[in-house]
């Protein structure tokens, strides 16, 4: 599929065995423009110094860190889960890698990954 | 250079939805619960974040889980003893022409509302908004503070 492709991981047994630590998927928008993608994921609590991310390969992995917030308090009641994020996307060989950039704000990673110059559409001149 | 035939642009993407329906039904067999994760209630069709309330001997703090949104799109209200959170977050305009391959993140409206556990001074709350979590501390009246009582020696 020519696009940022989700990766089940549990199928390949052969990926490196995640640490005992409850991760969560965070929920992603992808969106593709003639230039490249931008991937959107959702990590409240995860700031610059707690995100991780890696490419092996065509193989882009997302960690968001994110550290108990501790202030003195006690829950009362609780909906939000303890846990970091992770997810793994299988990426379009047309993306450029050297040029992936990601920024984090409140809690949202946006993701920009561009196509290399030589995949993008192009007009061809008609010369006499 | 190679030439590929050309396809009808709607059964490619017929095919591309068919393969992302099929992750997702992966998915569901996998993680059977994670469509009610991240406080997310999608068979209610709306936006709930995760709230969670916490409490020492001086505040009541309300937290809320709700990302990519702006100071200002939040309204923070307080009646009678219940606390109201609610905002609109709106997709990117700069995405509206471009093909989207999951969108997976809410927009729309999202109000939650939760009734505190202790009287509080409306006009001491104080509101934070950082890395997406909106923080909210609510100090407890006098009356609402515990209060130590000794015991004094016949």
């Amino acid at each position: 599929m020519n696009a940022v492709a989700n990766r089940n991981e549990r199928k390949d047994r052969n990926v490196e065995p995640v640490e005992e630590q409850v991760w969560f998927s965070p929920e992603v928008n992808i969106f593709e423009t003639p230039e490249g993608y931008m991937l959107e994921g959702e990590m409240p609590g995860v700031t610059r110094d707690g995100l991780e991310i890696t490419l092996e390969g065509n193989t882009l992995t997302i960690v968001g860190h994110r550290d108990e917030a501790d202030f003195g308090a006690n829950p009362v009641y609780r909906e939000s889960r303890a846990g970091s994020f992770r997810r793994v996307f299988e990426l379009d060989p047309a993306i450029d890698t050297s040029k992936i950039n990601a920024k984090v704000g409140q809690g949202v990673l946006k993701l920009h990954l561009p196509k290399a110059e030589k995949v993008k559409p192009r007009k061809i001149q008609v010369t006499d | 250079m190679t030439l590929t035939r050309w396809q009808r642009p709607q059964l490619w993407d017929a095919a591309r939805h068919l393969s992302s329906l099929r992750e997702e039904i992966d998915r569901l067999f996998e993680s059977p619960f994670s469509l009610f994760e991240n406080g997310s209630q999608p068979f209610s069709g709306g936006w709930v974040p995760a709230i969670d309330l916490y409490e020492d001997k001086d505040n009541v703090f309300v937290r809320a889980e709700v990302p990519g949104m702006k100071n200002d799109e939040i309204d923070i209200s307080l009646h009678e003893g219940v606390l109201t959170l609610s905002g609109e977050r709106k997709l990117e305009k700069e995405y509206d022409k471009a093909e989207s391959h999951r969108v997976e993140r809410f927009v729309g409206r999202f109000q939650r509302s939760i009734t505190l556990p202790h009287p509080v001074d409306a006009t001491k709350v104080r509101a934070t908004y950082k890395d997406g979590i909106l923080a909210v501390t609510l100090p407890k009246t006098e009356e609402a503070k515990p209060k130590q009582i000794s015991v004094s020696a016949e």
